[in-house]
Formats: C-alpha cells, structure tokens, sequence
C-alpha cells in the first residue's frame, strides 16, 4: 500500500482526532454530568490513564518499525508524545485546580507527604524538556544530544509506573499490565540494540 | 375481570434521574432556607420500608448526600476493587434468609436469625458524616440500631474485651473473593467499649429503604468516627474475644491500617494526607472540606482514648 503525501496527511488528521477523542468524551460526560459520584477523581484518573496508554503507545512505534521494517511508525513519534504529554498537562492541571482548589496550603499539605504524587510531579518534569524540544526545529539544533535527551521517555515511563503502583492500595492488576507491556517494549529495543552492536 | 394492579415499587428506582435531581434542588434550597431548623430527613424516598422510622439521638442536621451517589460508589472488595462494578456484581447476592453467629465470650452463643433481631432492636434513622480512609466523604441518612443495644442481649462475659465481626465468604457470588487481593473473609473488630458506644450502629437500611446490596445488606456496622473500612457490610459472624482481633486491612498493611482507624486529621496515612476529604455530591469547583479530628464526633468519643497517643496507635 503506497500513500503519497497528501494521504498521509489525512491519516494523520484522523489519528489526532482519535486521540483527541479521550478528552472530548470525557469532557462531554462533565457537560452531562455522567462522571459519577467523584467527578474529580474519575476526570483525574481518566486523563492519568490516557497520559500512560498514549506513553505505551508512543514506546510502541520504535519496535514496531524494527519488526516490520516499515517507515510508517516515525510519522506518528511526535503526535503521540505530544498526546502522552497532552493527557499528563490535564492530568496534573485537575490536580492543581480541581483537587488542591489553587490552594497553595492544601499543595505544601499534601504533596510532601504523599510518595506517589512527588513521583507523579517527577514523572511530568521528565515530559516536560521531551515536549518542548519535540520541534523540528529543537530536534535538528540539538543534533545527536535530542537523541539523547529523549532517552528519557523510558525513564519517565519507569517513573509513570512506579506512580501507578505507589498510589494503590491493594489491587496491582492494571499497573501490573502496564508494567507488562513497558517491560515487553523496553526488552524488544534492549534486544534489537544488543543484535545491532553484535552485527557490527 | 378483577385486575390486580401492583404496589408500587421504590420510588427512587423508578423516579425519573431529571425529575429526582429536581427535587433535590428544591430540598437544597429549602434547606438553606431553614437554615438551623431540623428538617424531616431529607429527600428519599418515603414509600421505602423504612419511611417512617423515628429518628435517633446523634443524628446530624446536615445536607445528606444524593442517594444514587451513596448507592453508586462503594468500597467493596468482595465483588470488586471498582467502585462503580461492585454496585452491578452485589445484586447477585441473595439476602434472605439471612443470620448471623454468635460466638466467644458470651453466655447467649448461638445462630439468630436477623429477623429476629430486628424484631428485638426497633430501628430508627441517623444521619452521619462517613469518612473513607481514601479521603472522601459523605452524609448518609442510616437506618438502623445501637450495636450494643444487641450486644447486651448476648450477654457478653468479663472475658468479652473485644468484638470481632466477620463478613459473609461466598466466592461463587461474591466474586472478588476468587482472587487474593485480601484476606478473606473481611474481618474487622472493636473494643468492647467502642462497640457499647451509643454511636456505633448496626445497620440495615439508608434513605428511608432498605439496604442495596452494594452498601452492605442485609446488616453492616457503622461506626462513624472510624474510616470507613472499619464499618464491615454483610455480617454473618460476631466474636467476643478477650484479645485483640487480627483485622482485614491490618493483616494486609499493617504500618498502613491500624486497629483503631480513628479519623485523624493530624495522621498522615504513610502515602496520603488526611488533612483534608473530598465530599460527595458538591461541584467540581467546591473546595476540600477540613477533615476533623474523629470525623466530629470528639466530643462523644475523645474520652474513650485519653492519655492513649494516636499516632501510635492508628
């Protein structure tokens, strides 16, 4: 299947509104007062669980390139980091404005005692310098360092994680799954990388 | 040809979402209105079984909480860790016949029916504020008794220094028992003296109604100035014991969930604040509430812990 530019164009206006797609749904349950008993929570852990699905996502392309030697994957880097950083920003803007109400007392309260939330707000640091820099403009001045810098999705991911399973009080099913499928996509790059230096 | 037309059904189920929510606006803003009055308990239903119950001593004068809230939110780990699924997989259980075990120190053991015990204990209704562990909060009209008013009537012995109360264990319908997520069966305790307390209630209906399932039917303690896990929903078993008993989440976690679960304000949970709680039911622009010491309720209870230091003994 060949498409030419303007094709690809339209793939990819169709596969930004489908990630766009999380946020309206969920902002159309606020308008219509579907969220449930904890509106704040289920908007807060709606965008957490988008932010992790889209870092999954984004962690997926490389080895799916390797696997079936399609360019294809490469098209689609940028918008789905940008959306694992989209659905991070909300995740983190409901805890501030929503949660903590903008209260400065209420943050100083109860982000020094909670592990989780600290590795949260570490785990946005580490987005942070990856979504400015995710330019191409960014991307061709930083040269081999960007390459570099963006090693540090994995971490973020590692830390995503760990967020996850701090945060929870005794059933590990759905970090664990995410954890499996992290681990699954970090032992295929480890793997391509070791058959690489080995070939060489 | 007679035609039998059928009684009708719980007003709530059947009552429009939009036409209940209305309602709910006008209570809202009569109770502003009457600010300080009592108001007859709120907006539930008045068809329930428990329409007219007479309402007991500590109950609060507060806006209560939206039932389909109450009713759609529960920790119940027996069917699920998900709040909302354990509302939907509970109405499986069947909870008639229904009795309960007594057992330990006491001179009465034996099997009771519940019938019977609510023909022994008359009940009546008291609006709580009800504090989870994972700081939210709601006030809920609870139908029911004092537990020690039951307690008595087993006559406990000098021995009795604890009461242990264990949970139904029936992992064919209660289906988040088929993993190990906890021990099971759930089981939680009081000391004597808490459990005697004029506060602590054994309950078996809300809003005017009976228990839905999700919420702990057909019996369920309540004991409101503990988080919520300590108020163990669908009992079938009540232990004295002259020893402490090992408990649910305690055996789980123990640095985390301590035997005496007092709300506290001032003890962080290892991984969370719990200066403040989430109430249910306000907007998404309504800010936390302040969290109390004892959920409020220090002035019944601070005396029953004095000289005790709380952050040791959570």
């Amino acid at each position: 299947m060949l498409l030419d530019k303007k094709d690809w164009a339209v793939v990819k206006i169709i596969v930004f509104l489908l990630s766009l797609l999380p946020f309206l749904l969920l902002v159309n349950d606020g308008i219509n007062d579907r969220l449930g008993a904890n509106p704040i929570e289920t908007l807060h852990f709606g965008f957490g669980d988008w932010a992790l699905r889209f870092l999954c996502i984004t962690l997926a392309l490389s080895p799916i390139k390797t696997i079936t030697r399609q360019s294809w994957p490469t098209r689609f880097r940028r918008m789905m980091g940008l959306f694992t950083f989209f659905y991070a920003s909300l995740h983190l803007l409901v805890f501030i404005v929503l949660d903590l109400s903008f209260s400065w007392e209420a943050f100083k309260d109860e982000v020094p005692k909670s592990p989780y939330i600290l590795m949260g707000l570490l785990t946005y640091l580490l987005l942070f310098p990856l979504a400015i820099t995710s330019t191409k403009k960014m991307q061709k001045r930083l040269g081999r360092s960007w390459v570099k810098l963006h090693k540090l999705v994995y971490v973020a991911g590692g830390t995503a994680l760990v967020h996850y399973f701090w945060l929870v009080k005794a059933d590990y099913t759905e970090p664990l799954i995410y954890a499996l499928v992290i681990g699954i996509l970090l032992a295929i790059r480890i793997v391509v990388y070791y058959r690489r230096t080995a070939s060489l | 040809m007679l035609i039998k037309t059928k009684p009708n059904i719980l007003s709530s189920e059947i009552t429009d979402r939009a036409v209940f929510e209305s309602r709910r606006e006008f209570i809202k803003a009569a109770t502003v209105l009457s600010a300080g009055m009592m108001l007859p308990s709120s907006g539930h239903a008045e068809t329930g079984k428990y329409a007219n119950v007479p309402v007991g001593p500590y109950s609060a004068k507060l806006q209560v909480t939206d039932r389909n809230d109450v009713a759609s939110y529960t920790n119940y780990y027996e069917f699920s860790t998900n709040k909302q699924d354990s509302t939907v997989l509970a109405k499986a259980l069947k909870t008639k016949p229904w009795s309960v075990e007594v057992v330990g120190e006491v001179e009465k053991p034996g099997v009771y029916n519940l019938e019977d015990i609510l023909k022994d204990n008359p009940v009546q209704e008291r609006i709580y504020r009800f504090r989870c562990v994972e700081a939210w909060s709601m006030v809920v009209p609870w139908i029911g008794f004092p537990l020690g008013d039951m307690l008595k009537r087993f006559k406990p012995s000098s021995k009795a220094k604890f009461v242990e109360f264990t949970t139904l264990y029936n992992p064919e319908v209660m289906v988040g028992q088929r993993s190990d997520v906890l021990g099971w069966p759930y089981v939680e305790g009081l000391r004597i003296d808490e459990a005697m307390h004029p506060l602590t209630m054994m309950v078996t209906g809300m809003y005017g109604d009976e228990l839905p399932n999700q919420n702990g039917a057909p019996l369920r303690l309540i004991v409101p100035w503990k988080y919520g896990f300590k108020s163990i929903k669908a009992i079938v078993k009540i232990r004295f014991l002259e020893t402490m008993p090992e408990t649910a989440w305690h055996r789980n976690a123990p640095n985390e969930y301590g035997f005496y679960a007092n709300v506290n304000p001032e003890v962080p949970h290892p991984r969370w604040s719990q200066s403040r709680e989430r109430v249910l039911g306000g907007s998404i622009f309504t800010a936390k509430r302040d969290t109390e010491k004892f959920n409020g309720y220090g002035a019944e209870v601070a005396a029953l812990y004095s000289g005790m230091d709380l952050s040791k003994y959570f």
